[in-house]
């Protein structure tokens, strides 16, 4: 029988538990990781084949379209952030854990951004480059996805812990998300826009940066609330 | 002081009260709503810029101010109810979402007619407030939509209070950002803050359809309520008291 | 009223039925409590109730005389969760299940190795689960919770998909458990043949 003198795991042992295990379940399943990265693609793909492969429109809506695309591929892997947990039972297990669950709720959302959200930062500028995008601008772009998936992933999560375990869950999920993610998504493709306008842009990536630290400071408390209340 | 709150709380008591409060509610709400209506249109004088056009905002502005403040009340609602588990207050929140969308709904149609002649075209996106508005609408939609879709009251009461919380911090973050949006884009709005200021013939008219629609809210909502207290209630005692005694489930 | 575990007036409605009302129960070190009655009488919900998932209509769950709900994390320390799915990931294989769990908790006196023997899945160690069969995974599940090493039990249903030997070690197991002074709450339709002190909850 286990004696309160024993050592307690530190606070940060259930975020790094939850992302171990998060992260080892994505390398035994790579598909999880590729299917959005395939869909960002194929989304920026769409876009020169509707509206024409002319430079100059390519240049305008480039930012626009990247940012667009991002939004969308990440709110696709949204649904599946509790949704294996809840079909066999790790939730449950999580909900009656000794680590407190905002700090779990974390770990699932840090897992779920290096799966989804860091792979399409990454590619970021392949697409890019496609809509004749310049260097520094892709820093930028990169930059601002970098920040803005991390807010996505934040916001994400409380949506997905919502919905974990309801019919029709994806396409509440958007309805859910998609107005919350507006503000992100406005300020990162305007900021890319700016730059790649040559004008000051430095007021997107503060914003965007306050917006992490209040999202990170909150959605997991958020999100922890609502796990416990789906799963009543 | 406590005690007395839930007292005051407690459905049977909300129920008869409400009752009593709804003429009071509607009927200066009424008054004041047909003053500003006739004022607005026959005693203010038309607008040195826009001429008859300005005369929607005596409709436009309390209908886009109430579709705040009915998110604001969800949001209250449902912490309270979160908190304190008030099972009233998480009522509210379900009594106001309709109610607070077709306010969002009547400040984008009244906005866009504005618009017609201001702009040239129905909607214009450069406008802040009324995208802010348009986001605002969605909002109401997603909150809907994840209460419907939630069988157990209780559940649905507590998840779509979370949401409410969240949703009030975004709406927030939504008009900043729309507005920084908008500035780079040289936005035009309609109804500029710290612009020349009103003429008298013109304010009161607007102040009286301001208090006036608050007033039917609060009635509108009141009488949700009531329907959504005694839906709730539809197990108890004093329910079933009340449907069976002739005449008592006015 | 000095029990380890109890329950006072505890009520719970789910949609339009009440499945218990003023319920009450009280709990000692070395006690088998039994949750007894039908598919849908309230075994799961009373069970979610106690570890603290479901919020009741009335009533409160104490654990050393004190809310849980004001102590929730150390009641969490304190038991340990034997659900009807088992909660564990069919893509890892056992000793990466438990490594999962065992990161979660204070380190365990426990020898996994003797543990994984005596439940007779010493030898599918390095499976990934998905591969087992359902009475294996039950199996892990088992070792999950011998691994924890804390006072409190909370089974449910624990023989589903068992044979009769798995059965008689699950009896076994909480036997030595109760003997060693834990606790333990099952969920059974079945009768049970645990020698200790037995309480019952008809629900």
């Amino acid at each position: 029988m286990s004696d309160s003198s024993q050592q307690q795991p530190g606070i940060l042992a259930g975020l790094l538990a939850v992302t171990r295990r998060d992260l080892l379940l994505a390398w035994k399943r790579p598909g999880d990781v590729l299917n959005p990265l395939f869909f960002f693609a194929m989304v920026c793909t769409l876009f020169p084949l509707a509206v024409g492969p002319s430079p100059e429109q390519l240049t305008v809506s480039g930012p626009g379209v990247l940012w667009v695309a991002a939004l969308l591929a990440t709110l696709l892997s949204l649904n599946a952030l509790f949704m294996g947990d809840h079909e066999d039972g790790s939730l449950d297990q999580l909900l009656v854990s000794p680590q407190p669950l905002p700090v779990l709720a974390l770990g699932k959302t840090l897992s779920h951004w290096l799966i989804s959200g860091f792979p399409l930062v990454l590619i970021s500028p392949l697409l890019a480059m496609t809509y004749r995008m310049s260097t520094d601008v892709m820093g930028v772009l990169m930059l601002t996805l970098l920040l803005g998936t991390i807010c996505l992933s934040l916001l994400g999560s409380i949506g997905a812990a919502l919905t974990v375990g309801l019919h029709r869950g994806t396409a509440l999920l958007s309805l859910l998300i998609l107005p919350l993610a507006m503000p992100v998504l406005l300020l990162g493709a305007n900021t890319v826009s700016l730059a790649a306008g040559n004008e000051v842009y430095a007021t997107g990536i503060w914003a965007l940066g306050a917006y992490v630290i209040a999202a990170l400071s909150l959605a997991p408390f958020a999100t922890a609330a609502a796990l416990r209340i789906s799963n009543e | 002081m406590w005690k007395f709150f839930h007292q005051w709380a407690s459905p049977p008591h909300f129920y008869r009260l409400a009752k009593v409060l709804i003429p009071w509610l509607a009927v200066p709400g009424l008054l004041l709503i047909a003053y500003g209506t006739y004022a607005g249109l026959f005693l203010a004088s038309p607008d040195y810029q826009q001429g008859d056009a300005f005369r929607i905002i005596y409709v436009h502005v309390p209908s886009a101010y109430l579709s705040m403040m009915a998110y604001v009340f969800m949001a209250v609602g449902g912490g309270i109810g979160l908190i304190w588990r008030l099972k009233l207050a998480h009522a509210v929140g379900a009594a106001a979402a309709p109610l607070g969308a077709a306010f969002t709904f009547l400040a984008l149609l009244t906005g866009s007619i504005w618009g017609r002649p201001m702009w040239g075209t129905w909607w214009e996106w450069g406008d802040p407030r009324l995208t802010s508005e348009l986001i605002l609408l969605f909002l109401y939609f997603g909150y809907m939509a994840l209460r419907s879709s939630i069988d157990d009251t209780a559940k649905a009461d507590k998840a779509s209070a979370v949401l409410a919380l969240v949703g009030v911090i975004n709406v927030v973050i939504v008009h900043f950002s729309v507005v920084w949006w908008s500035s780079l884009h040289q936005g035009q709005t309609l109804f500029k803050k710290g612009g020349p200021g009103m003429d008298a013939d013109m304010l009161y008219p607007l102040l009286a359809m301001i208090l006036g629609f608050t007033f039917v809210f609060g009635a509108l909502l009141a009488r949700r309520l009531r329907t959504e207290v005694l839906y709730r209630e539809r197990r108890t005692r004093w329910v079933r008291e009340l449907v069976l005694t002739p005449g008592g489930g006015r | 009223m000095t029990s380890k575990l109890s329950g006072k007036g505890l009520t719970l409605i789910r949609g339009e039925s009440c499945l218990f009302r003023g319920l009450g129960f009280a709990l000692n070190p070395g006690e088998l409590l039994l949750l007894e009655g039908q598919n849908g009488s309230g075994k799961t919900s009373l069970m979610r109730a106690i570890a603290g998932m479901l919020s009741l209509e009335t009533g409160e769950i104490y654990w050393n005389d004190m809310e849980v709900s004001r102590q929730r994390q150390e009641f969490h320390g304190a038991l340990v969760w034997l659900a009807h799915r088992t909660g564990l990931k069919g893509d890892l294989n056992l000793v990466e299940n438990l490594r999962f769990e065992a990161a979660l908790r204070p380190q365990a006196n426990v020898d996994l190795a003797a543990v994984c023997k005596r439940l007779g899945i010493a030898k599918l160690k390095r499976l990934p689960l998905r591969s087992l069969s359902a009475g294996q995974q039950r199996r892990v599940a088992l070792a999950r919770m011998l691994m924890a090493d804390v006072p409190l039990w909370l089974m449910d249903e624990p023989f589903t998909n068992l044979d009769r030997e798995g059965r008689k070690l699950v009896m076994e197991l909480t036997e030595e458990h109760l003997a060693k002074g834990g606790m333990c709450v099952l969920a059974a339709h079945q009768d049970v043949d645990i020698n200790a002190t037995i309480k019952r909850v008809a629900l």
